[in-house]
């Protein structure tokens, strides 16, 4: 098969690529020297509310009180990713060119517990200190690529039915929150009184489920065949 | 930590940004300009946490850092997405051309 070279840019190009790039160095290095350095920014209205807020982290009652439609959005983001890369490409070639020995495979059976144990730790931590459902979310995201890795898409895939609810669930769960604010008597997702914090809390552990399992999704790069793992293998032995 | 520090910070998520700017534009591979996407979204975090500073033993604002948060996640939704289409581009243009020229270049070497 012939060697395919990308087309090589003419150097005017360059040159004007790197003027703009200059430019816009200039521009922004002035923005950021030019800043006022005693701004108080949005700390004190943050700080002031953080008792009632639910949480006491303040980027944690950002994220899932001050701004939680922002990541209702965010987490719809997630489910949205998943759903477009499914959509385009097939997980069902069999993996190719990974050397799987007994090194990596010692190690994720070793890591991916630990890793388990990690994200249910950040997710209880970012109530009081940074954590939270993101941080929890990417290390098991983490765990399920390491797995993948060592054991390939041919054994360790889900059912697919179970596979789709984890990833839906996050998002479902959010929306059954913010939903629950309004029968409560508040506006959609409003997050007042003792409710925010059993909220926060509601969310954050489904999220941390779903937002493991979107990564691990995303990772895999395709749908996984209808019959899960056992039709994976299959058409890996038909294939080759 | 200083007012300085921070100011570095910014600067140079500032050239970060610039440099992955720079290699979107020049670069013709799909997977370097996807790169190049990734490496200016990290300058954007950078500047926006190191602008988040308050100086001394003063709590940082934290709408930054959530704000930065929520651009990691995205980011990485976007780039996945990106790499699954550009797989496609390269399926097609296999299809369709028979490997005369294309914007994948096939050992990941571009210019």
């Amino acid at each position: 098969m012939s060697r395919r070279q990308a087309p090589s840019e003419p150097p005017l190009r360059r040159a004007a690529a790197a003027a703009l790039a200059t430019a816009i160095a200039v521009a922004l290095g002035w923005a950021v020297l030019s800043l006022p350095p005693e701004s108080a920014g949005l700390v004190q209205e943050a700080f002031a509310e953080l008792e009632r807020s639910g949480a006491a982290n303040p980027v944690t009652a950002v994220l899932l009180n001050y701004r939680a439609y922002d990541t209702l959005l965010e987490v719809a983001v997630l489910l949205l990713a998943a759903i477009a890369t499914w959509s385009m490409a097939r997980a069902d070639e069999p993996d190719r060119g990974i050397a799987r020995g007994a090194v990596l495979r010692g190690l994720a059976r070793l890591l991916a517990p630990l890793l388990i144990f990690v994200a249910g730790y950040f997710l209880w931590l970012g109530s009081a200190r940074p954590g939270g459902a993101f941080q929890a979310g990417a290390v098991l995201g983490g765990a399920g690529v390491l797995v993948l890795l060592a054991y390939g898409r041919r054994r360790v895939l889900p059912p697919p039915a179970l596979a789709r609810l984890a990833l839906a669930s996050g998002l479902a769960v959010f929306l059954a929150a913010g939903a629950a604010a309004m029968a409560a008597g508040g506006r959609f997702l409003e997050g007042r009184g003792e409710l925010a914090a059993v909220a926060i809390l509601v969310v954050e552990t489904a999220a941390v489920v779903s937002i493991g399992v979107t990564l691990a999704a995303l990772y895999l790069g395709g749908r996984p065949p209808a019959g899960g793992a056992a039709a994976a293998s299959h058409a890996g032995e038909r294939g080759g | 930590m200083s007012t300085a520090l921070a100011t570095l910070h910014a600067l140079a998520g500032a050239a970060l940004f610039v440099l992955g700017l720079y290699a979107l534009l020049v670069r013709a591979d799909l997977l370097r300009r996807i790169m190049a996407i990734n490496v200016a979204g990290a300058g954007v975090f950078l500047v926006l946490v190191a602008v988040a500073y308050r100086g001394g033993e003063a709590p940082p604002d934290p709408v930054p850092h959530a704000m930065v948060l929520t651009g990691i996640v995205v980011a990485v939704c976007g780039t996945a997405v990106a790499l699954v289409l550009a797989g496609r581009v390269a399926a097609a243009e296999e299809e369709t051309s028979g490997g005369e020229g294309s914007a994948v270049a096939e050992d990941g070497e571009g210019r």
